[in-house]
């Protein structure tokens, strides 16, 4: 019966109406169908969490009419029973680029571009594309809608996937009608991404570049809609103005970028719906605070073919503990309250799909979030939730029909119904399927019973011997073949009328016999029971989600350190048998202390203390890109937006009692990057990371790498290529930050540039120069460029012949902050000296060692240590080298680098002479913090190797019952240095 | 003419000279007998002997021991610390001046199979880094060709020769190769290597055709490649095989085993998980520089650090290295770094001098303070270990002395001039 009735939708489904394109010319006659259809006795989902059992719905021209417990069936509507049947409203995905054709490719591109390729009065960026709508280039496709609907999606909002501003997405149903009649809203939303996609213009090179590029469009789209359009046409900023009030979709690619992205969005009081991936347990609580949505990729990372022993070393722990937690993070956002929509994007095999959702089930999530993800959550993001995403009236008929609760292991989706029309996903099961039959041939009885799903059958004879069968089965057609004992092949032709089938058998003879097969009944059929599963236990969440993270952050304690050698970094010098006590963060007292209450008390005895070190050039800990090498200048662009938090490198140097480090923009132009500042608390997020107060930095370069010397013979187009040109470069911005200065005083309307406005912050005082540098000619150069614009040069950081004019830096008031000998590897440091700290020192040049290097700083200690070799300075000021020096240089000497009543507890334990090779860090504070301990660390390391194993056992099992399996590959990273152009 | 005398003389007309341009030539041998009166002597071997005595003639070690012994000219090292000069090995030192600039570049030959090549013709004695490493007490260095499958032949030179003829110490001690690696790197994801066995199999074959070369009595043309090689045969000379992983060292063991190779790993990043058997295969360790990140976020964060001390409780036979051509000024560090994790300080000297002398084939010389072997002597006031305390004042290479000055101490008296600093510094 119900057979019958989805033949006969497959009649009237091909001219579903309503929805025909009103306008268009029609070739032959009219052939108008009202899709008037009414579905009774289903458990009707009509919104998630609530079920009408037993109910109905009725549908016509592709809207939904009436959706209830008891309806009257209309006169003219079709009825069709769905008893034990499920209803939806079929699904939404927000991400896709269905239909949108990729970016063009440009032939012939040039090696070095520098400016956009795009046509037509646009912006200046081609990765910035708001004005593309992509709704002017959308066609149906059939191939992948069908793809789509097989997962029970009845929408997707799609984009074209291409750049860090993408113009407009529109929704359309996956109907394959046409999309004057599919495309529901041709204007839906904005996209955003941090990808530059197939720009290959220089700029932006880097993440925090793409992050400068967003503010710049915000401010310079404000200023075009108040006064720009009278000076110029640009369509981008007029595009982007009007995509303004539109969902506002940002693609990221991890968990830190949702921070950072959120971070942007908060700065221009936007809300941003967030595509990320599904790594957002990693550091839920943050993105919780966010409280922007978010759009969840269900692609959980299969496990890796670990068989091979040495091989599975490859994988690190990080990954082995992703792919455990990657099913559970749906459950970590419903048990936050984060608002989210899922995605089917990522997946390798779409058929994935559904059942990953229910292995999240298994891992906690509830069916109810599971599908308010997928249907009114999408609809409400993008305020289409009076058309679609629930089933009630006046909504668009697009639901799908499964054969029982769709999150059951077993469950299949039946039907999808689009815009009122149907579309088969997968037949129903066989009325054969599991039955047996009383077979009588002639006078034989045999008993049959009937597998998959009427596929196949097999046939028992009296003596129990079984002999296998071919099943078909076609409408009520019935053909058997099977082999007798005699090792010939019987035919049965039938036809089944109710339970009985009746028909011929043909033996290998060729004689006939007619044959009769009965419907055995079967017991009371089994209620499929769903195993219940217990919640799947995973290894502990630590933060950051790396080797050696921790379950538990480190609180300040008050902490008394006795009978330690204390050095003070002050007038006091050198303490010997001193005590030290620490309290809320900060040293609250030095000398004998004989009572502390509730001070945890740590032995120091034969122990050094000495203030933290302080790194003053550090690449650590910097997300996709140090450099944002593409222009001469890009003072705009800034380090503090793209800070790794989880980069291990924190936590080795926190070992080399590290506990500050300023995080430099690379050295690839002359005027770089704002730097950030940050305290070493592993384990925190980037934000929290940073040293709040601090004083603003900018990187300067000067010398071979923004002369680009060295990066190969096609590196010639960008200005400066010699050392007279950067000199030019610094005339012609501080020329032009003046200008842009005295504009803004004077009250005229002017566009904000975010460049001007951090080199006019120099100017005034209020941002300080880090500057990469080597020889002297140039050294001297800028400080002449700094006094001709009343400002000085804070620091001049390599610095390896500050020797030559260290009287003049001293006279300059600038900083020297250099390598203890390195040298020899490029020709402007071929005069680079060892001595070069001592004599800059000794000269009253405020001087300190730093690393510019992940290894190098992990032992500053020894490298102040070298300068008591070379130049004989005393073991105070080879250690003031690289912890109060510094902090002079950072001013934040007022905080850090000594050990003083008052300042910041960021102090390091030392099991020996602070400057000797022979000794480590055995505590290292921050704030009060114990942020590293030489005890502890042995315990991380072990539970590691444990954990390690543990996950090696479930991949091995996992593949042994039968999982796909990935081949071991491991993500490499980077570590970065001044003259790194690549990025992750 | 006493040392002092001789010393003091030198020492007056360094310091005359202003200009950074001066060269420092090397020093003819000490005439008569010297000894070296109550030192701290490190023996290399792991012995110290407390305010000892050495005594040394014509380049030669004579005496080495507890008494005093008079000679003609004689050098007190009270509270100085003595030791065997330092070896540095798998190095670019002389084949490179300038890393950045290609003319200055001498290291890298194209090509994958080159055991032909020779370093010594290219090892430049004039190069202005080398005296800042020998003022370090570094005085014999092993220089490698560094590119291809096998880089080519290796030697070892002291580091203050007129011309590399005069420097030569070992013309030839070895050939490198660099193994193939287990696993490959692309687009920022490391993965197993594919092609890692092809690889392995074409070094077992070319093992096989060198054989056959060498066998074949008959031969009509000379294959300079093949020729090059046969030194390897039979552990005449070693082969030292640059590898770092564990799977292929293991690999590496077998395939010296396999065709009676005297093998020598250099790099060793993963010895430490091996090391039994490392010892078993009578298989000795370079260790590449300790001062090096762990190999992944989940090793031991110190993990480079203590690798020297597993090798030396599991009683393999090891060294120190510093790669490059001018880091070596340090090397003595990198066994320091090692030893605030368990190493013992005289088996760091052992691996600075007798074991790295041992690994190259030149133990019979030098690598220890022996009578009979080369006065290779350096004298610190200090401990060299540390830089802290690491100060030589003198340095003898087979007798003789070696100028400690360089370009840095001269751009440093320069500038202190210009600023009027002290002296003292």
């Amino acid at each position: 019966m119900i057979r019958k009735i989805i033949t006969l939708f497959l009649f009237i489904s091909i001219h579903i109406i309503g929805l025909s394109q009103e306008t268009f010319p029609r070739n032959g006659a009219a052939d108008y169908s009202s899709g008037h259809v009414a579905f009774v006795n289903a458990n009707i989902h009509d919104s998630p969490g609530h079920i009408i059992e037993g109910g109905s719905m009725i549908i016509k021209e592709g809207k939904i009419v009436s959706v209830g417990q008891k309806l009257d069936i209309p006169v003219g509507a079709i009825k069709v029973d769905l008893k034990g049947k499920h209803i939806y409203s079929s699904f939404i995905d927000l991400y896709s680029q269905y239909g949108v054709p990729p970016t063009p490719k440009i032939n012939n591109p040039p090696t070095v571009q520098m400016n956009s390729l795009k046509k037509g009065p646009v912006g200046w960026n081609q990765t910035i594309s708001p004005e593309y709508a992509a709704v002017n280039e959308f066609t149906l496709d059939e191939k992948e809608a069908k793809e789509r609907r097989l997962n029970g999606f009845g929408s997707v909002l799609s984009h074209r996937i291409d750049g860090v501003v993408r113009g407009s997405g529109f929704i359309t149903t996956l109907n394959n009608t046409h999309s004057q009649t599919t495309v529901l809203k041709p204007t839906t939303s904005s996209h955003l991404s941090f990808r530059k996609g197939s720009s290959r213009q220089s700029y932006p090179t880097s993440q925090m570049g793409m992050m400068a590029l967003i503010r710049q469009l915000y401010l310079d789209a404000e200023w075009y809609r108040e006064y720009g359009f009278k000076v110029e046409t640009n369509l981008s900023l007029s595009a982007w103005n009007e995509l303004q009030d539109l969902p506002q979709i940002f693609e990221v690619s991890n968990h830190q970028e949702i921070l950072r992205a959120g971070r942007l969005a908060r700065e221009y009081n936007k809300i941003y719906i967030i595509k990320c991936k599904g790594d957002t347990y990693k550091r839920v609580d943050d993105i919780a605070d966010l409280n922007m949505p978010l759009i969840i990729p269900v692609d959980f990372p299969m496990p890796y073919d670990v068989e091979e022993v040495m091989n599975a070393d490859l994988i690190s722990y990080r990954t082995m503990k992703e792919w455990e937690w990657a099913p559970a993070n749906l459950a970590v956002l419903e048990s936050h309250n984060i608002q989210f929509a899922i995605t089917a994007d990522g997946l390798s095999n779409k058929k994935d799909f559904l059942p990953n959702i229910r292995t999240a089930i298994e891992y906690g999530l509830s069916p109810q979030k599971a599908l308010e993800a997928l249907t009114t959550v999408p609809a409400q993001l993008l305020n289409v939730d009076d058309q679609l995403g629930a089933l009630a009236p006046g909504y668009i008929a697009n639901f799908i029909i499964t054969d029982q609760d769709i999150w059951n292991k077993k469950a299949k989706i039946l039907e999808n119904w689009i815009q009122g029309k149907y579309f088969q996903i997968n037949p129903e099961s066989s009325e054969y399927q599991n039955q047996s039959y009383k077979l009588t041939i002639g006078n034989e009885d045999y008993q049959l019973n009937i597998h998959d799903n009427g596929k196949s059958a097999d046939l028992i004879d009296a003596d129990s011997m079984k002999m296998k069968a071919n099943l078909q089965t076609e409408l009520n057609r019935f053909d058997l073949i099977y082999k007798n004992q005699n090792d010939e092949y019987i035919r049965l032709i039938g036809q089944k009328s109710g339970q009985q089938i009746q028909g011929s058998a043909i033996d290998a003879d060729g004689s006939t016999q007619s044959f009769t097969a009965v419907l055995i009944p079967s017991d009371e059929k089994k209620i499929e029971k769903e195993d219940s599963v217990s919640i799947p236990e995973l290894s502990s969440m630590i933060y950051p989600f790396e080797a050696y993270g921790s379950p538990e952050l480190p609180q300040a304690q008050k902490y008394l350190i006795k009978n330690t050698t204390v050095w003070t970094n002050e007038a006091k010098g050198i303490l010997k048998n001193t005590d030290v006590l620490i309290d809320n963060g900060k040293i609250a007292k030095i000398g004998k202390i004989t009572k502390a209450d509730n001070a945890i008390v740590i032995d120091g005895q034969n122990y050094h203390l000495t203030p933290g070190i302080i790194d003053e050039h550090s690449h650590i800990a910097i997300n996709n890109g140090v450099n944002e090498g593409s222009q001469a200048s890009t003072a705009e662009v800034r380090i503090g937006d793209v800070i790794n938090a989880e980069d291990i490198n924190i936590y080795r140097q926190l070992a080399g009692g590290v506990t500050t480090s300023q995080l430099l923009h690379g050295s690839a132009n002359p005027i770089g990057g704002q730097s950030a500042l940050i305290k070493l608390r592993w384990g925190k997020s980037a934000e929290e990371l940073k040293f709040k107060g601090a004083a603003p930095f900018i990187k300067f370069a000067l010398g071979e790498n923004v002369k680009q010397s060295n990066w190969g013979d096609h590196q010639t187009v960008r200005f400066p290529q010699t050392r007279m040109g950067v000199e030019q470069v610094f005339e012609d911005y501080f020329t032009q930050a003046e200008t842009y200065l005295a504009k803004k005083k004077s009250g005229e309307i002017y566009r904000k540039d975010l460049e001007l406005e951090c080199l006019s912050e120099i100017l005034t005082g209020n941002r300080f120069i880090t500057c990469h540098s080597y020889v002297q000619s140039e050294i001297n150069m800028l400080m002449h460029v700094a006094e001709n614009h009343n400002f000085r040069v804070n620091t001049f950081t390599h610095i390896l012949e500050g020797y030559k004019v260290a009287d003049k830096m001293k006279a300059h008031g600038a900083a020297g902050s250099t390598f203890a000998d390195w040298w020899a590897y490029k020709y402007e440091v071929i005069d680079a000296i060892p001595y070069n700290a001592a004599i800059m020192n000794s000269v009253g040049v405020n001087t300190s060692i730093n690393s510019d290097d992940a290894e190098t700083a992990r032992r500053l200690n020894v490298e102040a240590g070298k300068m008591m070799k070379y130049g004989g300075m005393n073991e105070e000021e080879a250690l003031k080298l690289v912890t109060l020096n510094p902090a002079k240089m950072l001013h934040i000497d007022d905080r850090v680098g000594s050990i003083k009543v008052g300042k910041d507890a960021d102090i390091v334990l030392w099991s020996g002479h602070p400057l000797s090779y022979f000794s480590r860090a055995e505590k290292t504070f921050i704030d009060g913090c114990l942020y590293f301990d030489r005890t502890e660390n042995e315990d991380r390391a072990q539970i590691i190797r444990k954990e390690r194993a543990q996950l090696i056992q479930q991949m091995l099992k996992a593949k042994k019952s039968g999982s796909r399996v990935q081949p071991v590959k491991e993500k490499k990273p980077i570590e970065y240095h001044c003259d790194t152009m690549e990025t992750e | 003419m006493n040392i002092y005398q001789y010393i003091l003389i030198y020492t007056l007309t360094a310091l005359s000279w202003i200009s950074v341009d001066a060269q420092i030539p090397p020093q003819p041998i000490i005439k008569g007998s010297v000894a070296i009166q109550n030192g701290i002597i490190h023996i290399g071997n792991g012995e110290i002997i407390q305010g000892g005595c050495i005594l040394f003639e014509n380049g030669k070690i004579t005496y080495v021991g507890q008494e005093n012994r008079s000679a003609d000219t004689v050098i007190n090292a009270q509270s100085h610390h003595v030791y065997p000069g330092l070896i540095a090995i798998n190095t670019i030192i002389g084949l490179t001046e300038i890393d950045a600039v290609r003319s200055t570049r001498d290291f890298s030959e194209i090509g994958s199979i080159n055991p032909h090549i020779r370093s010594i013709i290219a090892y430049n004695t004039d190069s202005k880094i080398i005296p800042t490493i020998r003022s370090n007490g570094v005085q014999l260095a092993e220089i490698v060709p560094a590119s291809g499958r096998i880089t080519g032949q290796s030697s070892v030179v002291q580091l203050d020769g007129w011309n590399w003829e005069d420097a030569v110490y070992h013309s030839t001690n070895g050939i490198h190769m660099h193994w193939p690696n287990p696993y490959s790197y692309s687009k920022g994801i490391i993965s197993p290597n594919k092609n890692y066995i092809t690889e392995v199999e074409k070094l077992y074959q070319y093992l096989i055709e060198v054989n056959s070369y060498k066998d074949d009595k008959e031969k009509k043309e000379k294959n300079l490649r093949l020729e090059a090689m046969s030194m390897v045969l039979k552990g005449n000379k070693p082969l030292y095989i640059h590898v770092d992983d564990q799977k292929a060292i293991l690999d590496v063991l077998e395939f010296g085993k396999t065709n009676e190779l005297k093998v020598v790993i250099v790099g060793g990043r993963d010895s430490w998980k091996v090391a039994e058997q490392i010892r078993k295969y009578d298989v000795s360790v370079v260790l590449a520089p300790t001062q090096r990140l762990p190999s992944s976020a989940d090793r031991d964060i110190d993990q480079p650090f203590k690798t020297p001390s597993i090798l030396q409780d599991q009683e393999v036979l090891w060294c120190i290295s510093e790669s490059g051509s001018w880091e070596q000024r340090n090397l003595a560090f990198q066994a320091g770094q090692a030893v605030g994790y368990g190493l013992d300080q005289e088996a760091a000297i052992s691996a600075l001098t007798l074991n790295t002398a041992q690994i190259l084939g030149i133990s019979d010389r030098t690598g220890s303070l022996e009578k009979g072997k080369d006065a290779n002597i350096i004298i610190s006031t200090g401990n060299i270990l540390d830089p802290m305390s690491q100060n030589i004042i003198y340095s003898f290479i087979q007798g003789r002395p070696v100028d400690l000055d360089n370009k840095h101490k001269q751009l440093y008296r320069k500038f202190k001039k210009k600023y009027s600093l002290s002296e003292s510094n």
